[in-house]
């Protein structure tokens, strides 16, 4: 039985548990009607062209976890950024995992989709935002949809600052062999509010797993939004991420993904402009090496006059690493004064890496400044030379290069832990010790 | 302290150096002078390790240690310092950050721990201040944007804080207005001692007037082809190279 097939049974089991009367319902089977009729996406499809899943598709997944699988926190502690004071939210395979986290309804809500969607006091909001940013036609959110059952659910009401920083971690055990996940997370942001977002999906060991993952962010007026991913995974684990984000007027939203590790990640990144004076930010840094995969789709609609874009990736690969930029800045006519800025940058450490780079631009009004740019390059001899002669060992001079490449991604960072937490993890990509806070 | 004999480099197949014999002992400055394309830089490059350039005969020893069986870093180890001619900007680190990074480097290469942070910023103050660098310039990206003069005096100021045994200075001179020359000059002079010593490759005898040499070398179509005090910078500048030109045929 293929995939898709499994998938069709396994949603006539989830059925059974479901209340089937309820709108959300209604929009599961929707979207797993226009799944069933489109299926995955394959080379064919433009927006596909440079990331295949076909093989990852091979595996024989389970689609719900048979038990529970607890985990001690001592095995995990490395996962989290535990020296810093945040609310968590965490999934053991799919299920909540009350032992891990820490929640709250005290001002703001940190919870359970699960909650939301079953509760009639979080309905309103339900109805208002849940599954609305989402592109209908897209296959793998209409699955991701169709299953909708657990993920993360914030609330920040109107003129409130979260104080502390959420992290929103999915964990896979491997305990069952291969898995597919499909957390679904709805982030609404009220008018003139402020939080900070940390996400990861982290398996456990070494093991096929395919997260599918769906994740919908309301910015409302005014309001702030700083969102972190940290994707550092085993060589067997590979994420799809589809993240939705409509913003209103003046709302400032930005989102930084961190991607060194996994055998294929596809991070599809909407912003969608529904005011004026916005900005939206994306920014990246890839490091990765073997054969893995990571490519970022990234489009930014601008709807409204006097908006800006701004996106910055970097890419540095190596061994027979490939990666993927396409960046769509879409500006409709009646988008004035917009201001969009796209840049790609990439290292090749090694002959057998690549990079494929699509800026896609579409634009329809006539005042407006965009700029887009790409460079593949390799590490300046001349500049190895000069740090080697200063008596910089040549792993950690070319360290030191490549991380100054990189490093102004880091600038926008703004919660501390996180940044020390990257400068970490690049550290230990790039194979040296940084003692110091380059 | 150094010992070159009969050193030869190519680059691209072409022959640069053709037989270069040198020596220089501790506490002494030597001065290598010659017109552009006669190799001064690729004889500094050589000595500090630049592979980009391939020796095909003769030997280059410091203290003891046969260079050429050494790579960049592990020269810089031994003492060996390049102030370049054209220093790299590298975007991304800062002067401070690159200097911390250079300094424990050679102090981990020698089993030596970590220079302690106030140990190293009391360094850096009092290095700067030797060549008139204020603490902005200390956090700007490593020659990124720095005028001619400013990547000069940046060098001269690793130099101060490396404490290289063998300095050599390729071309520090050029870009600098005079108030620079006497800054960067001053710098290199307090950091003289009995026992280091500095090579100062220059197309001029301007900064010679500076920081004086003990001898001058001068370098024609890849050979020295005279040595002899610093007078004869003078005769040069008087002169010219013609003259040597027509004295050798």
């Amino acid at each position: 039985m293929d995939l898709k097939e499994k998938l069709i049974s396994s949603f006539m089991a989830f059925e059974e548990q479901l209340d089937l009367s309820s709108e959300v319902h209604n929009i599961r089977s929707k979207s797993f009607d226009h799944f069933e009729k489109i299926g995955f996406p394959t080379k064919r499809d433009e927006a596909w062209k440079y990331t295949s899943l076909e093989r990852l598709l091979k595996n024989d997944y389970s689609i719900f976890p048979k038990k529970e699988n607890t985990i001690e926190l001592k095995d995990v502690k490395k996962y989290f950024l535990y020296d810093l004071d945040t609310y968590k939210i965490v999934f053991i395979d799919g299920v909540y995992s009350p032992f891990l986290s820490d929640t709250t309804h005290d001002g703001i809500d940190v919870c359970l989709l699960s909650a939301a969607l079953s509760k009639s006091k979080y309905k309103k909001i339900i109805d208002k935002y849940f599954n609305q940013i989402t592109l209908k036609e897209d296959s793998l959110t209409s699955l991701n949809t169709s299953f909708t059952k657990e993920g993360a659910y914030v609330f920040i009401p109107k003129s409130t600052v979260a104080e502390k920083p959420i992290q929103i971690i999915h964990f896979a055990t491997g305990k069952q062999g291969s898995m597919l996940l499909q957390p679904r997370n709805l982030i609404v942001v009220e008018d003139n509010a402020q939080v900070q977002i940390i996400e990861r999906h982290q398996s456990l060991k070494n093991h096929e797993v395919l997260t599918n993952s769906v994740t919908e962010i309301f910015a409302n007026e005014r309001s702030n939004i700083d969102y972190y991913k940290i994707q550092n995974d085993f060589s067997e684990s590979s994420l799809i991420d589809n993240t939705y984000i409509s913003q209103k007027h003046n709302s400032n939203v930005k989102v930084h993904t961190f991607s060194f590790g996994g055998k294929l990640i596809r991070n599809n990144l909407n912003f969608y402009h529904k005011g004026e004076n916005i900005e939206s930010t994306m920014k990246g840094i890839t490091i990765i090496g073997e054969k893995q995969h990571v490519d970022h789709y990234t489009l930014v609609h601008h709807a409204k006059p006097n908006c800006n874009s701004y996106q910055d990736y970097k890419g540095i690969l190596s061994d027979r690493a490939v990666g993927v930029f396409n960046g769509k800045i879409l500006v409709d006519k009646i988008a004035q004064k917009t201001n969009a800025f796209q840049q790609n940058n990439n290292i090749l450490i090694d002959n057998n890496a690549t990079i494929n780079t699509k800026p896609q631009l579409e634009i329809f009004a006539d005042d407006v400044k965009c700029s887009h740019g790409c460079t593949i390059g390799q590490l300046n001899n001349d500049a190895l030379f000069y740090l080697r002669s200063r008596g910089i060992p040549k792993k950690e001079a070319k360290a030191l290069l490549t991380y100054a490449f990189a490093n102004n991604v880091l600038e926008s960072v703004k919660i501390p832990a996180v940044k020390a937490r990257i400068n970490s993890l690049i550290a230990k990509k790039l194979g040296v010790n940084l003692v110091h806070d380059l | 302290m150094l010992i070159i004999n009969n050193l030869h480099a190519s680059v691209d197949g072409k022959e640069i150096l053709k037989g270069i014999n040198l020596q220089v002992n501790p506490g002494e400055v030597h001065a290598i002078m010659g017109p552009n394309g006669s190799g001064k830089s690729t004889f500094a490059s050589v000595i500090s390790g630049n592979e980009d350039y391939k020796l095909t005969k003769g030997e280059i020893f410091f203290e003891d240690n046969d260079l050429l069986e050494l790579n960049p870093e592990a020269r810089a180890h031994l003492g060996v310092f390049l102030s370049f001619q054209y220093p790299v900007e590298i975007p991304g680190v800062t002067v401070t950050n690159f200097i911390k990074t250079a300094i424990n480097a050679s102090r981990k290469a020698k089993g030596i721990k970590d220079m302690p942070a106030a140990e190293m910023l009391k360094k850096i103050r009092e290095k700067a201040s030797l060549l008139d660098i204020n603490s902005k310039f200390l956090s700007r990206s490593l020659n990124e944007g720095f005028s001619g003069g400013e990547k000069k005096r940046n060098e001269v100021f690793q130099m101060a804080m490396l404490e290289p045994k063998l300095a050599i200075l390729d071309e520090t001179d050029s870009g600098l207005d005079i108030d620079a020359l006497k800054i960067v000059a001053n710098g290199v002079n307090k950091l003289k001692s009995k026992e280091n010593a500095v090579i100062v490759i220059t197309h001029y005898q301007r900064l010679l007037e500076y920081i004086i040499p003990d001898f001058v070398h001068v370098i024609l179509e890849g050979k020295i082809v005279k040595s002899g005090s610093k007078e004869l910078a003078h005769q040069l500048e008087a002169k010219g190279y013609d003259w040597i030109k027509k004295e050798l045929s």
